[in-house]
């Protein structure tokens, strides 16, 4: 613990769960008057939720927050911003096509009997955003400025006379560096007001620069809280990505005399301008390949150029040595590529319809839509999945959106698996799924890459990569920087690689 | 110039250009007369539509506000036949307008069911209660809707100003008030630009939607008053589907229909426009009425095309 005198807010015994998901679990944590908090931790860490919680935005399940040593009940985030508790979200925190004094004057009090004064609404503004040394023209469309220059205008917005802690979500998502500095300015401003600063971001040297404590949140749980200056980029990346289990270790050394079988899939300098730098990537048929890197290096984003569900701007890719004239995913399908995506329920299931039904939605597409695939036929196909996969289900007709998390991606699995694929791209297999399931999932990787089949795991969590990987390529900041093999895979192999500048 | 006063400048350049054409084409076309004419015909289109601008501002849709508009007229017209006075009348229908459009707002929040189906559902309840009440035309009687519709305000030019062309002006002042000088109007315009960020931002989501709807229903009940004042008549078949030429005259006066973007002013020129089409198709005598619709279709189509970009740029700005 920090141990500077009384904290700000002080959170105690978070829970917050979601159907099928443990967000928080009972999560403790302390922010200090004047100092800035990083919040770190992966996509699912549970960050956005806990800030939700703190802000109102959210109803906890149990737990206290107390502020200034007072318990306090947050109830909306009107009533948190009238605490004092002002809140930064991220990507939605203002309405674009409104103008700047619209966007300020929202849900205030500046006018009696539900009127708005607009004299003094102008003026309000206009002292806010002079607070933040912001001379702009308060009558334009907030969507017309710069993303920097809307993020400074929700601060603005959030901050009041009384504010005692600010809260920004991923502040610098969008920013450059110039923007980031000045917003950094901004931020070591309020700090000297004797504000409290929760920053939550996944750029690492972000932390570096501006904070003063990090807390590292893991599935819902709290890792550690440490002071900065005690800590070093390996120490965090550990905390963040890697954990201590023997049983990994074991499997890596099963690996050692593992020979790879033929090219199956060759990418030659794939690529896609500001979104993921061009690299080469080969799969072999029977062999795992990991694909480890932190939030936002571009992990998702290799996949999905593969895959065709990004579409490339530069190289080119082979498939047995034929190259594909245009990358999509149809064409990938047709190829007998197949894909689980990372947010099973935006982009992977169709949570209304049965586990039968969504298994052959990804058949039904390869056969093309008027080779209809008889009854019989399905039903056999999904009972020999949820066999095979021993997905926990009394039938086939159950509607997916029922099923635990972990046999929610079992149903993304079999999907896959029912087009009988050569090639399976699995983005974050794991993802909130407990650990039962989680070492099933992996054993289900390690028995199909045995069957003769390549495939692709991108996961953030580095104890999979070691455990399911014959071979790891390690990304950062949108670039792959390199590749480890067999033996050589280890965590602190993937960590020294991440971290190395 | 602000950015978004252009799709409103581009209705008001329409509609002078078209009654330009008209006074080109017809001599006494470019009168006053002509101009009260349109307002007395169109009042209560125009006025549903400015209750129909807040739905659709707010980022609905109101598709009631035709059996509203009939259910208002053959109650009011009952209602006479049994000696009520028409100001009593008055006032009950438009406090149940409002009562029935926040009904339908809450019912679209609190069980977040879409508000097509919501006031589609209203759309049949209403016109089913006009059936209920009456199968008839029924004429209302009252020596105060005579002086009503016989009241007039002379313009300058020989035309004049008819009690529902008042009503309807007047209305759209209010209106304008609540859109830009309330702070439920800003809150309107709020949930309709982004739901979600207005609910982060402490909009009071729900009391906005009910009171959004509420208006809108009110504003279709004021419209049944004055087309059964204009009338002088209930009749259950009344204004089918005139929620449609609502909804047509708010897209004309440049609201965006995803919500968020608009003037209440421009339906007023929106609902002008339309009516302006069918007098210059009627002044033209040779033409059939399929032409009103087909040249109101044509309008309405450049229109929506128009806004998607001038519109493009109020958008929030996208990383790649």
């Amino acid at each position: 613990m920090t141990g500077l005198g009384s904290p700000r807010v002080e959170l105690r015994n978070i829970h917050k769960s979601f159907p099928g998901v443990v967000a928080l679990d009972d999560v403790n944590l302390s922010f200090q008057p004047g100092r800035v908090h990083a919040l770190l931790g992966e996509n699912g860490a549970g960050k956005s939720t806990l800030i939700k919680v703190l802000s109102g935005a959210l109803a906890m399940d149990s737990g206290q927050i107390f502020l200034d040593g007072q318990l306090v009940d947050v109830t909306s985030t009107t009533a948190a911003q009238a605490m004092g508790i002002s809140t930064v979200f991220q990507e939605v925190n203002l309405i674009p096509a409104m103008s700047v004094v619209k966007n300020m004057a929202l849900a205030r009090n500046n006018g009696r009997y539900g009127f708005i004064s607009w004299k003094r609404a102008r003026k309000d503004a206009t002292d806010r955003l002079k607070r933040l040394r912001l001379d702009i023209d308060i009558e334009r469309p907030v969507g017309s400025y710069s993303v920097a220059i809307q993020q400074l205008i929700a601060i603005s917005r959030a901050l009041e006379d009384n504010t005692s802690i600010l809260v920004l979500d991923e502040p610098t998502a969008s920013l450059d560096a110039k923007e980031t500095a000045s917003l950094f300015a901004v931020i070591n401003e309020l700090k000297s007001n004797g504000i409290a600063i929760v920053f939550i971001t996944h750029f690492l040297d972000q932390v570096f620069d501006i904070s003063d404590d990090v807390s590292i949140l893991r599935n819902g749980q709290l890792v550690s809280t440490d002071q900065i200056k005690d800590l070093t980029r390996q120490d965090v990346i550990t905390q963040m990505i890697g954990r201590e289990l023997d049983e990994a270790e074991h499997t890596a050394a099963d690996k050692s005399n593992f020979t790879a079988g033929k090219d199956m899939l060759v990418a030659k300098g794939l690529g896609r301008h500001r979104t993921l730098a061009p690299f080469d990537l080969t799969l072999r048929a029977g062999e795992v390949v990991g694909l480890a890197g932190l939030l936002g290096s571009g992990r998702t984003e290799m996949v999905k150029l593969v895959f065709g569900a990004i579409q490339a701007d530069a190289g080119s890719i082979e498939i047995d040595g034929v190259k594909m004239p245009k990358i999509s995913p149809q064409k990938s399908l047709r190829a007998g590529i197949a894909f689980c995506p990372e947010d099973r329920k935006a982009e992977g299931l169709i949570g209304e319809l049965s586990i039968r039904e969504n298994i052959m939605l990804s058949m039904q597409a390869k056969r093309g839509w008027l080779k209809r695939v008889s009854r019989k036929e399905q039903e056999k196909l999904a009972e020999e999945m949820i066999k095979a996969l021993a997905i926990a289900t009394p039938d086939a007709e159950k509607p997916v959106g029922q099923l635990s998390g972990g046999n929610q991606q079992k149903v993304v699995l079999a999907r896959s698996l029912a087009s009988t694929p050569r090639i399976l791209l699995l983005d974050e297999p794991t993802r909130g799924i407990d650990v039962g399931a989680h070492a099933e999932i992996i054993a289900l990787i390690r028995r199909l890459c045995a069957d003769g089949m390549a495939l692709l795991v991108a996961s953030s969590e580095l104890d999979e990569i070691v455990a399911a990987a014959d071979r790891v390529v390690v990304m950062r900041d949108r670039h792959k920087i390199g590749e480890i093999d067999g033996k050589e895979i280890t965590r602190d192999n993937i960590i020294q690689m991440i971290a190395s500048q | 110039m602000n950015q978004k006063y252009w799709p409103l400048l581009a209705t008001i350049t329409v509609f002078i250009a078209l009654f330009v054409i008209g006074g080109s084409m017809y001599n006494n076309f470019l009168s006053t007369l002509v101009l009260g004419h349109i307002l007395a015909d169109n009042a209560f289109i125009i006025i549903a539509a400015i209750g129909t601008t807040f739905v659709i501002l707010s980022g609905g849709i109101d598709l009631s506000v035709g059996s509203m508009i009939a259910f208002v007229g053959v109650v009011m017209a009952v209602l006479d036949s049994a000696g009520w006075h028409p100001l009593v009348t008055i006032a009950m229908m438009l406090a149940f307008g409002f009562l029935f459009g926040a009904f339908q707002g809450f019912i679209i929040d609190y069980c977040k069911i879409q508000p097509f189906i919501m006031t589609l559902a209203g759309l049949f309840i209403l016109r089913g209660g006009c059936f209920m009440v009456t199968l008839d035309s029924v004429p209302i009687k009252h020596p105060f809707v005579k002086m009503m519709a016989s009241t007039r305000v002379p313009l300058p030019g020989g035309g004049f100003l008819t009690t529902g062309a008042m009503v309807m002006l007047a209305s759209l002042v209010i209106a304008i008030i609540i859109a830009h000088y309330t702070r439920f109007g800003s809150n309107v315009y709020a949930i309709g630009g982004d739901r979600e960020s207005a609910r982060l931002m402490g909009v009071p989501t729900r009391k906005t939607t009910v009171l959004t709807y509420a208006t809108g229903g009110i504003y279709a009940a004021l419209a049944g008053v004055v087309y059964a004042l204009y009338t002088s008549s209930g009749y259950p078949l009344a204004a089918t589907g005139a929620e449609l030429n609502a909804i047509a005259a708010v897209v004309l006066g440049g609201t965006l229909l995803t919500g968020g973007v608009g003037l209440v002013a421009g339906t007023l020129f929106g609902g002008m426009i339309l009516g302006l089409i069918s007098t210059l198709i009627i002044f033209h005598g040779s033409l059939n009425s399929a032409w009103i619709m087909i040249s109101s279709g044509i309008l309405l189509f450049v229109f929506i095309v128009m806004h998607r970009f001038l519109i493009g740029s109020f958008g929030r700005q996208k990383l790649s």
